[in-house]
């Protein structure tokens, strides 16, 4: 049975069904791990404690305490702070690090005890690897090295839940966590051939994820199709008395409308989608867009127009400056949020200094890889004084206009539909020396974290080099379960996420 | 040249709660070194703030008392600087919205009353603090620092007042005001040795009659009135000294040597961190609704100052006893407890003995009001005994100094009916034995009394004296007075 080819929905089945248990499905991918170590898909694994972790799944399973996950091995990103398994946010200056306690989501996700309760009994198989704390969008600003595309290994595999992104689309890993601050779960998602949701900005805790931009990042799941997604995302999210901005519903599932027809009523299986109004924002299909994206993107919404939809265009105006608005907000959060590591308490430390000012310096100027030492300085020289009001304060009124935007465009539409990233997958190495032609391959993504918007990649395509190409469907807030309707009905349609990443064996 | 002295203060005042304002660690003090720090206090990667409620009911509370605005959603901002005991390398404060604005408090100086206006209190969370004991050293025995992040996360609330005292003395008796009232309300446990209560004076000085403030000088850290009304007297003195010389006062933070009674430059203008404060992302802004005002304010006390005016006005105490009895709530509820046995028509005598032979006693003996056996059940009856003429003043204060005695080696306290029984301490009015007595002490101070009749009228008081001396105090005074005038006369 090649287990790395089956969504986990077909996963839980065989479970239950005894088929298989969850020892030798862990056992399965962790061998998978070992020989497809060339992706460089992970940074941790601890074969011994996932097992044992395999084994407490089997124990409920056999005892009938399972839930819908019990037994499912799953990949976190190194963002998490796992026990166990180090935590590092693929950075040297948090090289070897272990933490005392599992992020919320690692909690929810995992083996339930006398402090976790309610873990869905998933089995971790490590951590993956990831732009250094989440700041990228290929996968290259890891201090552990890219990851390579399992499509095709000359290319990247986005970023920056890269790794996460390669585990699935190798068979690495049935589903993984993943977190998107600006398109870091939808477009490594998109380059890899895999469905990916960000949620509505608070829906899943942030406590134990390394915060990167805290008003903006969101963690969300990456796998094969939707209905895993949503499977992982229902377990994932909740609220979490620890994190002051999540929200207070939990325990929503997001999989309900997943086989039901867009109207309840509706009653022609040919036409699911009728009544859906779609929106294509024409900024989404301008100039810079590649064209075998466009063809495919366009495709997709002829194919849920076949199902029932209605296409109406919208006007997103402000997109073009969701670049600038995002990269001054991001940084300077960071900034702020990556003070910590400052080599007094954990973490790296330099190992000879003067002083307690060159101790700071040496330690972080060591610790820190490029294009995070990059987003400090920016981040820091927007929030000094005499900056502030030019830069933060009126990024942060253009962000309120960019969330504005979007209310106006669903009066017109109940999903927006548009592509996820301007192009496919890159080469290694094409685009790292210019960081801002990196920062403007996140056009499309940006805008939906600035405004917490909940958003999708789709697989919809390949362009003529064999690579993957990801449409992207965005909802109003708390309108997760609605897109991943919307997908689940076009993957019923459509085989795209079902292809197998060329490389792999 | 005459000076004029401008002082605005900013006291941090550790408001009382079971846990820090953003974990839920134990605040208590002097624990060992890094037991009361949780992964939120260590600023571990992954942890985020939750605020603590208890927290901004006490900045209500305190903003309720001062006649502040409550404002309706007040914004945590990250102060950023680095520092070895500062975890998360910024500040969780307040900047732009803090959660109290304005208000004042009335202060006491001489006999005039003058009013503070505060600027604004804004919730903030303390640093830890680092540690240079001569004997720490690192891993390899080299000389280290330690941290020590228990106090890291307290909760305090920073309130500022407007440049408006004139002085040391203003300062310090704006400080102890303030100090008194936030122990009153319940919301600082006042303590300054252990850093509860700590301030931060700005002092200029400008010559008299100038609009325009001087150049401010910030000393950091004062945690005991003298020290701050050293600290502020130096600084005064340096500065008016400095301009006089023909020198400027550079815009710096000082700090106060309390051994060699001086202020010492820290940083300059120059050297100040820009701190870069921008909204917190990870809290919300901090929503107070009216009904949250409408409920602190239902558990509130009365005041200080409601509770002064009142018994001014009704019982005719003086702004001075007033205030004595409105130190702390203790001591204000030993007079109530007392007003409400004796009644009103003794409410002076009551104020008389609780800001005076009672609150002395406390002072002396260095304890807490709230910590004293003797209640106001024991007293009373010093109060309706000298009332109704069965004991002098005087062997009333007797009385107090036994049952004291009493109290303070912990036995049983005794009624005061049973130890003027006991004792034999009924004031003396029958005149005929009182003129026996009149009649011995004249006829032994025969010169007493002829200095009184050549006009001395001190001899008069002297006689006075022997006479209460000879009926051990227990003889009428009233009634010694006018029997020796008709005698003498």
């Amino acid at each position: 049975m090649s287990w790395h080819n089956t969504p986990i929905a077909l996963m839980a089945k065989a479970l239950a069904a005894k088929e298989v248990s969850s020892t030798e499905l862990t056992k399965y991918f962790l061998d998978r791990i070992e020989s497809g170590k060339q992706w460089n898909a992970y940074l941790d694994v601890n074969t011994h404690l996932s097992l044992e972790q395999a084994s407490a799944a089997d124990e409920l399973i056999s005892s009938g305490k399972s839930g819908k996950l019990t037994g499912i091995p799953v990949a976190h990103k190194d963002v998490f702070v796992t026990r166990g398994w180090k935590s590092t946010a693929a950075s040297k200056i948090l090289e070897g690090y272990l933490s005392p306690f599992d992020a919320t989501v690692v909690a929810n996700l995992g083996i339930p005890s006398a402090d976790n309760p309610n873990g869905a009994g998933m089995v971790c198989l490590g951590k993956t690897n990831m732009d250094e704390f989440a700041m990228g969008s290929s996968n290259e600003n890891s201090a552990y090295g890219p990851v390579l595309n399992p499509w095709n290994s000359e290319y990247v595999a986005g970023g920056s839940s890269g790794g996460s992104a390669a585990a699935v689309a190798a068979g690495l890993a049935p589903i993984a966590t993943g977190t998107d601050t600006g398109g870091s779960i939808r477009q490594p998602a998109a380059f890899c051939g895999l469905t990916g949701i960000k949620p509505s900005y608070g829906r899943v805790s942030r406590y134990g994820m390394i915060a990167y931009a805290s008003s903006l990042d969101q963690a969300g799941p990456i796998g094969k199709t939707a209905e895993d997604c949503a499977l992982l995302l229902s377990a994932m999210s909740s609220h979490d008395p620890r994190d002051s901005t999540s929200l207070a519903d939990s325990g929503e599932d997001y999989g309900r409308y997943l086989n039901q027809a867009w109207k309840e009523a509706n009653a022609n299986p040919a036409k699911p989608l009728e009544g859906l109004r779609v929106g294509l924002p024409k900024e989404f299909f301008a100039e810079g867009l590649a064209e075998d994206v466009a063809k495919a993107v366009n495709a997709a919404a002829k194919a849920l127009q076949d199902l029932g939809a209605q296409l109406v265009e919208v006007n997103l105006p402000k997109t073009k400056l969701s670049i600038p608005v995002y990269y001054v907000l991001a940084p300077a959060e960071a900034s702020s949020n990556l003070s910590r590591f400052d080599g007094v308490r954990y973490g790296h430390r330099a190992s000879e200094y003067r002083d307690l000012g060159d101790m700071y310096q040496k330690s972080r100027t060591e610790g820190f890889g490029a294009e995070v030492k990059r987003r400090i300085l920016i981040g820091t020289y927007v929030l000094c004084h005499g900056y502030y009001d030019a830069y933060y304060l009126q990024a942060q009124k253009i962000r309120r206009i960019i969330a504005a935007d979007f209310q106006a465009a669903f009066s017109q539409c109940d999903v927006i539909l548009g592509p996820v990233a301007p192009d496919v997958a890159w080469r290694l190495g094409e685009k790292s020396k210019d960081p801002v032609q990196m920062y403007l391959e996140d056009i499309y993504t940006l805008s939906t974290n600035l405004a917490g918007l909940p958003a999708m990649s789709v697989p919809c395509g390949f362009n003529s080099n064999n690579l993957p190409i990801g449409m992207q469907l965005i909802g109003n807030y708390f309108s997760e379960a609605r897109l991943l309707q919307v997908a689940h009905q076009y993957q019923q349609a459509s085989d795209w996420h079902l292809r197998q990443a060329s490389e792999v064996a | 040249m005459q000076w004029e002295v401008v002082i605005g203060l900013e006291t941090h005042a550790q408001l009382k709660t079971q846990s820090k304002i953003f974990s839920g660690a134990s605040i208590r003090f002097g624990a060992e070194p890094n037991t009361q720090a949780c992964a939120v206090d260590l600023a571990l990667p992954g942890v985020l703030p939750v605020l603590n409620r208890q927290a901004v009911e006490h900045a209500i509370r305190f903003g309720l008392a001062v006649g502040a605005k409550i404002s309706p959603a007040s914004i945590f901002a990250r102060k950023n600087y680095f520092y070895p005991d500062l975890p998360k390398g910024y500040q969780i404060s307040q900047f732009e919205i803090p959660v109290v604005v304005g208000g004042h408090l009335e202060i006491l100086v001489g006999d005039e009353v003058k009013v503070v206006e505060l600027t604004r209190a804004h919730m903030e969370e303390d640093a830890g603090k680092s540690v240079h004991e001569e004997d720490f050293t690192g891993p390899h025995g080299e000389a280290s620092s330690g941290i020590d992040l228990n106090r890291a996360g307290t909760p305090l609330l920073e309130i500022v007042t407007e440049p408006v005292m004139r002085s040391a003395t203003e300062a310090v008796a704006y400080a102890k005001a303030l100090h008194g009232l936030v122990v009153w309300l319940g919301v600082c446990d006042g303590n300054m040795q252990e850093g509860s209560f700590r301030c931060d004076a700005n002092v200029s000085v400008r010559p008299m009659g100038q609009v325009e403030f001087g150049t401010r000088c910030e000393i950091k850290n004062l945690n005991s009135f003298r020290f701050l009304e050293e600290a502020i007297q130096y600084e005064v003195r340096r500065q008016i000294e400095l301009i006089e010389d023909g020198g400027k006062v550079v815009q710096e933070t000082r700090l106060y040597d309390p051994d060699r009674q001086e202020t010492r430059s820290m940083r300059s203008k120059e050297d100040a961190n820009d701190y870069r404060y921008f909204p917190d992302p990870d809290l919300l802004p901090v929503v107070i609704d009216d009904a949250w005002i409408a409920d602190v304010r239902s558990k509130m006390p009365a005041l200080p100052a409601q509770l002064r005016e009142q018994w001014q006005s009704e019982f005719g105490l003086s702004a001075y006893d007033a205030q004595l009895l409105t130190q702390d709530r203790d001591t204000a509820k030993v007079f109530e407890d007392l007003l409400a046995i004796v009644g009103k028509p003794l409410a002076k005598a009551a104020a008389n003995l609780i800001a005076g032979e009672f609150a002395s006693s406390v002072n002396k003996a260095g304890i807490a009001v709230a910590h004293v056996p003797l209640k106001a059940e024991h007293l009373a009856a010093l109060l309706t005994r000298t009332a109704d003429g069965t004991i002098s003043n005087k062997i009333a204060k007797d009385i107090f100094a036994m049952l004291w005695e009493e109290a303070l080696s912990g036995k049983a306290i005794s009624a005061v009916d049973h130890i003027i029984d006991a004792k034999g301490l009924k004031q003396i009015s029958d005149s005929g034995a009182l003129e026996a007595m009149i009649d011995k002490v004249l006829a032994a101070n025969e010169k007493s009394v002829e200095e009184f009749r050549s006009g001395k009228e001190k001899a008069f008081n002297a006689l006075v004296g022997q006479i209460m001396k000879a009926s051990q105090g227990k003889a009428n005074p009233g009634q010694v007075n006018e029997l020796l005038r008709k005698k003498l006369g």
